[in-house]
Parts: structure tokens; sequence; C-alpha cells
């Protein structure tokens, strides 16, 4: 049955694609605001604590909101919008997912790490362990990780802005990289933490306003909405459909999603900006509660841009969907309203490059400079520098990769960055913190296994061998679409063999040192 | 009175706390395993049971209300462990401390 969608085509003829006035005025306002915080942060910041962790002066609520920020990118807004109003109910499954990895964060690592850890997760991995190996095995776990996740977003965001601001996409790249490097560069972490705060609070704002306008046209009531959706497209919209046919490809997808979580860098390093473990506990709390409520609220933006929008429409503009939520907020609002959701998405994927940026550049300078170059004698000022110095060659490296990449199917990279963080950087950190017998050995054979494994899997699957390199449906060599199942299980293999097979004598003792720290957190930076 | 490192990591104490902490932390991560993959177990095994509707008139599926449910028990889950640290955890972190640390 054809979707019913006349009424709704003829009404809408979208300002989408053409910078407008209130969009531009939005987006000048928030880059406004962001910078004069970017100024009155980078008087604070003059120390490498200052740089890194923000002074360790980041309350719960902030970190919390913060975290928030980090995690909801422009992708998860537009794209899961998009997925709900084009596939219905399977775009609330993708949506769940999401979330569940925040409560096991908070239950193993938030806590030890906020004790251990001084600005990187690799400070916690390397806490008892030969610092030269295992720091040059957790960057490379780290630095794959947000490369991967940086590219997905800067290719994202090129296309974004492009059809909601009709900016080529070249443009949108450099103006991403200028603004993002103005925040970290000058305001390091307390700028980069502001400009999440303000990002989500702006985005939870605009996505509450959308689902009340929307559930206002129903009578508020969803069960209205949905009658609307299931008259034009049937009942199959509010009906899981193809999204998991393979219980195992479901579940392998589910753990990356989880534990990878527990291994993104950009996201662990906001456990060290917070004064203590209580505050780093609490802040998880707060970020679950606000993530939780987006993911909640994003389907029925998603539902209403179906039944009020059509899906017609929204694939005219953008096959992929993406377009659901700005489209929606225009036949709700009018002009002002879609400038100001593309100016949220714009100022979404500048906080989130962001912080991925300076969790690169801090692995680059702490992790790498300092204690693999530097052997762990480096002064404030030194150190400082070679951050400033890593954060500018990632910026451009990032813009560089983003034209790079244009046009070419960068979906899988996300996942991908998922595989790597829960394949190499969980299991180190894991049982860095809670085994005792693990070795440098160990954890280096760990991480390596973990990445080289995820990587090489995740090419040989249908996600990159199948739908990026075109090469026939089933010639794949490896079944599933996202390997966590088997490169994680491995990387916990492999770290458990390979420690039981070598000495560590010097880890073992640290061990019962480190429990103090870990649980009384005595010592704690 | 003042305790050295040792006598402090040996103490039942301490390693009751530390088993405490475990526990309670698997014990919720096992909560979440089972609303988080059995609900994509479910829908791996038997898309019907999600697909019926919840009232005879309306079209709500069961599955709508399942997928806000496990969102919310997630967030719940954190809530239980933020109490039960509270309450339990940091005043029995705040003795050993001081028993280590002196006052």
């Amino acid at each position: 049955m054809p979707p019913v969608t006349e009424q709704a085509a003829g009404a809408i003829q979208t300002s989408l694609g053409h910078p407008t006035l209130p969009s531009i005025a939005f987006f000048l306002v928030i880059v406004a605001i962001t910078l004069v915080i970017t100024y009155w942060a980078a008087k604070r910041t003059k120390t490498t604590k200052e740089f890194y962790a923000a002074g360790r002066s980041v309350s719960a609520f902030q970190n919390g909101l913060a975290l928030a920020g980090d995690y909801m990118s422009a992708a998860s807004f537009l794209g899961i919008a998009g997925m709900v109003a084009l596939k219905g109910y399977d775009g609330m499954i993708y949506a769940v997912g999401w979330l569940v990895g925040w409560p096991a964060l908070m239950f193993l690592v938030a806590e030890p790490l906020r004790n251990l850890g001084k600005y990187t997760f690799a400070d916690v991995v390397a806490f008892r362990l030969k610092q030269t190996p295992v720091r040059i095995a957790a960057a490379i776990g780290g630095i794959l990780t947000v490369l991967f996740y940086t590219i997905a977003q800067m290719v994202g965001s090129g296309s974004l802005i492009k059809l909601m601001f009709g900016l080529p996409y070249e443009v949108a790249e450099v103006l991403v990289g200028v603004i993002m490097l103005a925040y970290v560069l000058f305001g390091g972490m307390l700028a980069t933490t502001w400009v999440q705060i303000i990002k989500a609070v702006l985005l939870l704002f605009g996505v509450s306003v959308m689902m009340v306008i929307v559930l206002a046209k129903f009578n508020f009531s969803p069960g209205e909405l949905y009658s609307a959706v299931v008259t034009q497209y049937g009942q199959g919209a509010l009906e899981p459909g193809g999204l998991i046919t393979s219980p195992v490809d479901a579940i392998s997808l589910g753990l990356a999603l989880m534990f990878g979580l527990l291994g993104l860098p950009h996201i662990l390093q906001r456990f060290f900006t917070v004064p203590d473990a209580k505050a780093a506990r609490t802040s998880v709390l707060y970020a679950t509660g606000f993530i939780g409520y987006f993911y909640i609220i994003i389907p029925i933006v998603g539902f209403g841009a179906a039944a009020l929008v059509g899906r017609q429409v929204i694939t005219s503009i953008d096959k992929g969907g993406n377009m659901a939520a700005p489209l929606l907020a225009e036949f709700l609002g009018g002009t002002p309203f879609l400038g100001f959701i593309a100016a949220v998405a714009f100022a979404t994927i500048l906080a989130v490059v962001a912080g991925l940026t300076l969790a690169a550049a801090s692995s680059f300078s702490h992790d790498i400079y300092v204690h693999v170059i530097k052997g762990g004698t480096c002064t404030e000022q030194e150190e400082v520098r070679a951050s400033k110095i890593a954060t500018l060659l990632f910026g451009i490296v990032a813009v560089c990769l983003g034209i790079l990449f244009k046009g070419q199917n960068v979906a899988f990279m996300v996942g991908l960055a998922f595989a790597i963080a829960c394949s190499a950087n969980f299991p180190a950190l894991i049982l860095s913190i809670f085994w005792k017998r693990f070795t440098t050995a160990g954890a280096v054979c760990s991480i390596l296994t973990g990445a080289f494994l995820a990587v090489g899997l995740i090419i040989i699957s249908p996600t990159v061998w199948v739908d990026v390199f075109k090469n026939p449906k089933g010639s794949e060599l490896f079944a599933l679409k996202n390997p966590a199942i088997v490169s994680m299980t491995a990387s916990f293999v492999v770290g458990w063999i390979v420690s039981l097979v070598t000495k560590d004598e010097v880890a073992q003792q640290k061990f019962e040192d480190e429990k103090i720290r870990t649980y009384l957190g005595v010592g704690a930076e | 009175m003042q305790k050295n490192v040792r006598d402090l990591l040996e103490s039942k104490e301490f390693k009751g706390l530390v088993t405490k902490r475990a526990s309670v932390s698997i014990v919720l991560l096992v909560f979440l395993f089972v609303s988080y993959y059995g609900f994509i177990l479910l829908i791996g095994f038997d898309k019907s049971f999600l697909a019926q509707k919840i009232s005879e008139t309306g079209v709500t599926t069961i599955g709508i209300p399942l997928a806000v449910a496990v969102i919310l028990a997630a967030w719940f889950l954190t809530v239980i462990y933020v109490v039960w640290a509270n309450m339990v955890y940091d005043p029995e972190v705040r003795r050993l401390r001081a028993l280590l640390l002196g006052k």
C-alpha cells in the first residue's frame, strides 16, 4: 500500500539546504557563547592538571551533562530519529542498545578509574605494570578507537552541514576543525566540558520541545500518534522488522555497544575531571538519566516525523533519513525552529569532535611523549606545550581525513570504534584493576590481539567486505557484522594465558598497594 | 588508632568491603544482562510476542512499552548502586580510611 503523504508533501516547502537568517543567527549565538567560555577557561588553563582534567573541579551534575554531551552525537540524534521514522520499531530496538553500557560503566570502572588514574585511561592500565610497553600498547588501542570515531563524525558532519546549511563539504570540514581547535587549544578540558554541557542542555531542550508539540498534535496520547503511523504505513511500523535476524549477531553488537563504552578514551577521561570517586559514580547516575530520557523521547520524534512529514518527503531529501528531525522541526515551528535545531546539531558535532581531539592529544602527549619518549620526567611547561602541539596536529589530521573520506561509506567506523574499544581497551583495563596475576606481557598481548582482531575481522565481515568493497553477497569470510563476541573473548583469553605463563613480581606486589587506592581512594590524585 | 597498610589489607573488614562491592556489582550486572539480552533474544526468537497489541482497540504493541522498560530498568539499576554505595560503601570507606590515616 503506498504511503499517503500528498497532504504532507504539499504542505512542506523546505528551506533545508539553504542558510536562513534564523539558522545563521542561532549558530552565531552558540559559537559566540562557547568562545566567550573558552576565553574564560583559557585564563584558568595553565597546568597539565587544568588542561587534561579541568583542575578536577567539575561537579558530578556538570560531569553527568558533559558525559551525556560526549555521547549524544549528531549521528545518534539525527540517525536514530531517521531510523524510527523510516523503519519504525527497529529504530527503537537500536536506541535501547546505546544506553545499556552506562550501568555497566558505573558498576565496573567508574570509581576505580577515578581513584587510580591521572589524565588518561592508560594511567590506570599501566598503574602497576611496566610503563613503556603498556603505555605504547594502550595508546595504540586508544588512538585507533578515537581515530575511527573521529572519521565517522567528520564525514557525517560534512554531509549534515551541507544538507542543513548548504555549505560546501570542504568548507564545513574546515569550519568544524577551526572552531573546535579554538576550544581545545585555548580552553583545554574546562572549555571542552562547558561546550559539552551547553550542547547537552540545548539538545535535550530542543528534542523535548519537539516531543511536546508532536504529542500536542495527538491530544497528548502516544496511542493516537501510533494510530496515525499505522494508518499510513501499516501495523509493521510498530513490530520488530529486519534489524535482528541472527541472535548471535545481535548479541555481538550488544556486547560491542555495552563494553565498548567502557573503553572509549574520551568518555573515560571525563572521570578524571571530578573531585573524587563519589562524584564519579554520581555523574554516571545523572548521565544515564539524561541519555535514557533522550533515547525514550527520540522515537516519539521519529514516529512524529513519519506521521506528520511523511517517509516519502524524508527520503526525498536524504535517503538515510537523517533529515527526519530537522524536517519535523520545520513542520512544527517553521524556519525559526528549523534554524534552532540545525544550529544545535552543528553545536553537537563541534562538541563531540572537540572531546575526541582532546582525548587523542592527551594520549599522544601524556602517554607517548612524556612516559615513553621522556621516560616520565618532563616539566609542566614541556608537557602542556606537547599536548597543544598534539591537539593541533590531531585537529589537522581530522580535517584532512574528513576530506579524504568524502562520499565514502563510513557508517561502519562507529561500530569499528566500539569493537576496538571493547576488544583492546576494555579487557586490559578490567584485568589490570581486578586481577592480581595480570602481567605486563599479558596486557600488551591482550591489547594488540583485541585491536588487530577487531580491525581484521571487520574487514572480512559483511559490513566492509560486502557493503564497502562491493564484493558479492555471501562471499564474506567472517559471518558476523560486528566481531566483538570473538575479538573481545580472544583478548581476554590471550591476556589470561600470557599472564599465567609470564612472571611480573613487581606488578603482583604493587597490586596490594593499589587496592587501598582502588577501594578507599587513599593516595588518589 | 593508626594501622599499617599491610594489617589493613589483611583485615577482615577490608576484605569484606572488597567482596561486598564485587557481589553488588556482579548481581546488578546480571540484572542488566538479563533485561537487555533477554529483550534482544526475545526479538531474535519470538518476534510475534512483541508484535501483540496491548489492547483490543489500540494499535500499540507490547514491544513499545517493553523497550522503554529496558531503558528505565537500566537507569533504576544505577539508582540502586548509588543508594547502596552512599549508604553502605562510603561510611565503611570513611571508617577504614580513618583507621589507616588517623583522624
